[in-house]
């Protein structure tokens, strides 16, 4: 029952069977680029806004403090500072898939930073007990939230609310009144503060880039020898071309030494960014290669069918649920390394709705079913260099909300107004 | 009643006095039913006559409460859908059950995706699916790794059909293909309708068209009020008879006994 029809071969040198004209692949780049602008005319933006938000952005600030926006320390800054964000985001991207919306994961990161803080500073636990601990709790809070919404079937919205406001009680009852908790240890604060040496940077930059080159190729010659639907070659290799010059760059900048006075070396990438990319390549193979990934897309899109499909759709729920929660755990952790202190208001705030900002900016729909975990690290950037920007500007604090809020409210209509295309051209 | 037509070869799919309820109401009076490979066998009645209570009953949504259901001669209990999935019955609803955001692909090996280790065989899958369009000569899908939001009812039912046809299912239950579809598309359905049951599915075809059971079924099987009024070769009966058999239960010497009728109104 599980394998039928696979004993038939493909067939040779990749003859499609008829009727099936757009398999046979258009092999000329025009033909792609084509194919490519009409995806974004029929409302498929996929990362275009976030790119086209990243640039425009850039230069803008560049042309406004062209003296400190694009120096290697800003850079390196800004980087950093994206990083709790793009995290949080990571998290909520699943979420937001199966067109749920978790309002407590800022919260929840903060939850998971005090529990961090609190077993460093007062009960003096190894670095690796203190991370581990706080995302236990972070999952232990995804499965409660997950069992609210999946098991009970509360809608998600009500739950999270519930619990933005009672994770805040708990952080405060951790932390103490108005308290601060101190973040000393060494491996914790370094996340966000210390950097790579040098030559590991560009090691690990080159392996990278070769492991990507590798995957996209070997995929595209498996597509192409099995006669399967796939890009021309040209595409995929102006892809890991694009990829490779992006990290180079980034790395070349984060090479230079970026302190300010001459007395100290601080050169290298934090160690912040590559734990990003990692998690990034972790949970793009989970949504896109795995069933598990393939599931949320499904209960996501129409949940009724995955329901019939044979998807227990209650577990996925529960999972993505956990999941996020962990991701929110790792962002508290980030944030309480990069400002080397946990306090009762941490993770509340506008931290949450940064990151929903985030996905949403990077381009997953908020009606579920659409999105990917690169999504979080583009809009990640979009709403880390709105921050830096505007605090380099030195714009006061009420014109800071505004513009955020602006940014968002952007966000969400183009995802709106591309649903609206998509429903309309039948993309 | 009696079987008109004994000695047709062995049912693939047969219920024997399956009964249905829903709290107080009951839905299913003891109907029989017969599904024979190869042939399309349409299951006709008036809205409430309990079609899709019956299709649910073998799908194993809504297990039985009385009565038998037999595969392939032998007693089989359906207690639920991956019951029935593994006898190799597949059933394909009206609102199709796929997921617009996934492709052509995705959508026929949902919940059941193949795999390597634990990576998913995009490769096998695609291929696979690519065969079984070609095999119930579909030409009308342009590529295999289209969305699903892109394409038109009667592409969407066509792939409905051929994920149902993927895992060599031996009974395929369609509940009403054609329901919202135009002429040229309902044309392909009823195409495809066809094919499946020369390639040796049997199909038991939900409908309420009579254009369309005259058109492709083998045999017509007509529910009246959750009983079975007939169920009984097309060719022994005619549009007129059909329509009675709906509307009233009974047309000349067929259908149920009058006093029952009555008794269940």
């Amino acid at each position: 029952m599980s394998n039928p029809v696979s004993t038939t071969k493909p067939e040779p040198s990749g003859a499609a069977p008829a009727g099936f004209e757009a398999d046979r692949p258009d092999n000329s780049v025009s033909g792609v680029v084509r194919g490519y602008v009409d995806k974004v005319r029929g409302g498929d933006l996929g990362a275009l806004p976030a790119v086209l938000g990243i640039v425009a952005l850039g230069l803008l600030f560049f042309a406004l403090r062209p003296n400190t926006f694009l120096t290697p320390l800003n850079i390196s800054n800004l980087l950093v500072q994206a990083v709790p964000i793009t995290l949080l985001a990571m998290g909520l991207v699943f979420v937001l898939l199966l067109g749920d919306i978790d309002l407590s994961a800022g919260v929840v990161s903060g939850v998971c930073a005090a529990v961090l803080a609190q077993l460093l500073a007062q009960s003096g636990a190894p670095w690796y007990v203190a991370i581990l601990a706080a995302c236990a709790a972070g999952a232990l809070i995804g499965l409660f939230t997950g069992t609210l919404v999946g098991i009970v079937g509360i809608p998600s919205f009500v739950v999270t609310l519930a619990l933005f406001l009672a994770f805040q009680g708990v952080t405060l009852r951790i932390i103490g009144q108005g308290g601060t908790i101190p973040v000393r240890d060494e491996v914790v604060q370094g996340i966000a503060n210390r950097n790579l040496p040098v030559t590991l940077g560009w090691v690990l930059t080159a392996v990278a880039i070769l492991l990507y080159a590798a995957i996209q190729l070997n995929r595209w010659r498996v597509q192409k020898a099995r006669g399967l639907a796939h890009q021309p070659l040209a595409v995929v290799a102006a892809r890991c071309v694009l990829i490779a010059v992006i990290l180079v760059v980034v790395t070349a900048i984060l090479s230079q030494d970026r302190a300010l006075s001459a007395a100290v070396d601080l050169e290298g990438i934090p160690y912040a960014v590559p734990l990003v990319v990692i998690l990034l390549l972790l949970l793009t193979f989970v949504l896109s290669r795995t069933s598990f990934g393939r599931h949320v897309y499904a209960v996501g899109g129409n949940a009724e069918a995955a329901r019939r499909a044979g998807i227990n759709v209650t577990r996925i729920r529960v999972l993505v649920f956990v999941l996020s929660s962990t991701m929110a755990a790792i962002s508290g952790i980030a944030a309480a390394s990069r400002l080397a202190s946990v306090t009762a208001a941490s993770g509340a705030g506008n931290t949450l709705l940064y990151a929903v900002g985030a996905a949403v900016i990077g381009g997953t729909s908020l009606f579920g079913g659409r999105g990917r975990v690169r999504d979080a690290v583009l809009g990640g950037l979009v709403v880390a260099i709105i921050a830096n920007g505007l605090g380099l500007l030195g714009v006061e604090a009420y014109l800071n909300f505004i513009i955020t809020g602006g940014v968002l409210l952007l966000a969400a209509s183009v995802d709106a107004l591309a649903r609206r295309r998509a429903a309309a051209t039948g993309h | 009643m009696t079987d008109p037509q004994a000695g047709e070869g062995t049912p693939i799919l047969e219920l024997r006095g399956v009964t249905k309820s829903f709290g107080a109401i009951q839905v299913l009076h003891g109907v029989d039913l017969k599904v024979f490979p190869g042939q399309v066998t349409a299951l006709v009645g008036d809205n409430g006559a309990g079609k899709s209570t019956l299709i649910k009953s073998i799908a194993g949504i809504h297990p039985i409460d009385g009565g038998e259901i037999l595969f392939e001669g032998r007693p089989v209990s359906v207690t639920g859908p991956r019951d029935s999935a593994a006898l190799g019955i597949e059933v394909v609803y009206q609102d199709l059950a796929l997921a617009d955001n996934l492709d052509v692909v995705q959508n026929m090996f949902l919940g059941r995706e193949r795999k390597r280790g634990i990576l998913l065989d995009e490769a096998s899958m695609e291929a696979a699916a690519r065969d079984t369009l070609a095999k119930l000569s579909v030409r009308t899908l342009k590529s295999v790794r289209q969305l699903v939001s892109s394409l038109s009812g009667g592409q969407r039912q066509t792939v409905a059909i051929a994920k149902a046809v993927l895992w060599e299912s031996k009974v395929v239950i369609l509940d009403e293909p054609t329901a919202a579809l135009g002429v040229a598309q309902t044309r392909q359905v009823l195409d495809l309708v066809r094919r499946l049951a020369d390639t040796g599915h049997a199909v038991l075809y939900i409908t309420h068209n009579m254009v369309d059971v005259f058109e492709v079924s083998d045999r017509v099987a007509a529910l009246y009020l959750g009983r079975m009024a007939a169920d009984v070769p097309i060719s022994t009966v005619d549009r007129g008879q059909v329509i009675e058999l709906i509307t009233a239960g009974r047309s000349g010497n067929l259908g149920i006994a009058p006093a029952v009728a009555e008794a269940s109104i």
